[in-house]
């Protein structure tokens, strides 16, 4: 008996909150494109039709960092940029993942000078790199899938303790380095 | 035809010819250019302002030269102008006064060679971070730059460094 049989015979189906939790996140795992340089344009093609992204629930691209979850550096990141994307992370809500796509962003790529941060890893904890100059969308796919594939075995409910948010009223949060802290709230 | 003798005539400004790819130009000294680039603009019609590059000509006398490609569009001539200047007291006069387009390219001429151009009206950095110390085109500049010379953010939380007057943003 499948899912669709399960809800449509019984009218609900049993399951883990972990599971679901992961579930709902890794089928929309919404966009923040730093579209940088080139490879920005691989992204809008990883967006577009023929790749068509929104098969894996990430067709919306938020350009708000505070509505985002994945962050795809997508370009060569000089020192004074950097500050620019660490800022864009920071103001991302967590639970938030990071594709570092490219060569360039990767390890600096061609750009072997003293104007360009020789990889990000440098200032951001990044999931997944992409290989390429720029890489292919087939690529950015796969990465997305990998980071799927993170979220899908993540336990968020795992390592959680409990803070009072407010007076009177215990609200349960969940303080992982990857969910909500009370400085972001 | 346009030549330098003529401005000589005019102004009794001396110069040194320099022959560019066939096109004419002159090193003058710094305290005349700005004389110089005056007369040449308002009496010989090179109003086009077109680039100013800054050189290290990597010696130890008269290290920096600044180039100044200027147009006539009217008699479709172009020349050059240049002026040269010591790294221990490495100060041109501007001519963002006299061409506004002089302006901008200026300032990259300074961000990148730190050749301070006298009576620049915003000679700020163009390009480099405001905190950064080097002047990157010289010759004795390292490609990869002086390690840590331009900070990166931490990689641990929100960086209180780079919040706006210190508020959680």
């Amino acid at each position: 008996m499948d899912l669709s049989d399960a809800v449509q015979s019984e009218g609900f189906v049993t399951s883990k909150l972990d599971d679901i939790v992961n579930w709902a996140r890794k089928n929309a795992l919404w966009p923040m494109p730093l579209g940088i340089s080139c490879c920005a344009i691989e992204m809008m093609a990883f967006a577009g039709p023929r790749y068509d992204v929104s098969r894996f629930g990430s067709e919306v691209f938020r350009f708000s960092p505070r509505q985002s979850d994945l962050l795809i550096v997508a370009g060569t990141v000089t020192y004074k940029m950097a500050k620019v994307v660490r800022k864009i992370y920071d103001q991302m809500p967590d639970p938030k993942w990071v594709i570092a796509m490219g060569a360039c962003t990767s390890s600096g790529g061609m750009y072997r000078t003293y104007a360009v941060v020789q990889g990000i890893n440098q200032f951001l904890p990044v999931d997944v790199y992409i290989a390429g100059c720029p890489p292919r969308p087939d690529s950015v796919l796969k990465a997305l899938m990998m980071i799927q594939d993170e979220v899908a075995h993540d336990k968020p409910f795992k390592r959680g303790t409990i803070i009072d948010m407010t007076d009177d009223k215990p609200l349960i949060q969940i303080a992982t380095p990857n969910i909500i802290t009370p400085a972001h709230v | 035809m346009f030549s330098f003798e003529d401005l000589k005539a005019a102004s009794g400004i001396e110069f040194q010819p320099i022959d560019i790819n066939g096109d004419a130009g002159a090193l003058f000294d710094r305290a005349q250019i700005a004389d110089a680039a005056r007369l040449l603009k308002e009496k010989f019609g090179f109003v086009q302002f077109m680039d100013v590059v800054g050189h290290d000509r990597n010696e130890r006398k008269m290290r920096f030269e600044v180039t100044y490609n200027l147009r006539n569009p009217t008699s479709f001539e172009r020349i050059f102008i240049k002026v040269r200047c010591d790294e221990r007291d490495s100060h041109v006069p501007s001519l963002a006064p006299i061409w506004s387009g002089a302006n901008w390219a200026e300032r990259e001429a300074f961000d990148m060679l730190g050749i301070v151009f006298d009576g620049h009206p915003d000679l700020r950095r163009m390009y480099l971070p405001d905190e950064f110390a080097y002047y990157p085109l010289r010759k004795d500049f390292p490609l990869m730059g002086i390690p840590g010379s331009i900070p990166l953010p931490s990689t641990e939380g929100a960086d209180a460094q780079f919040d706006i007057k210190g508020q959680n943003v």
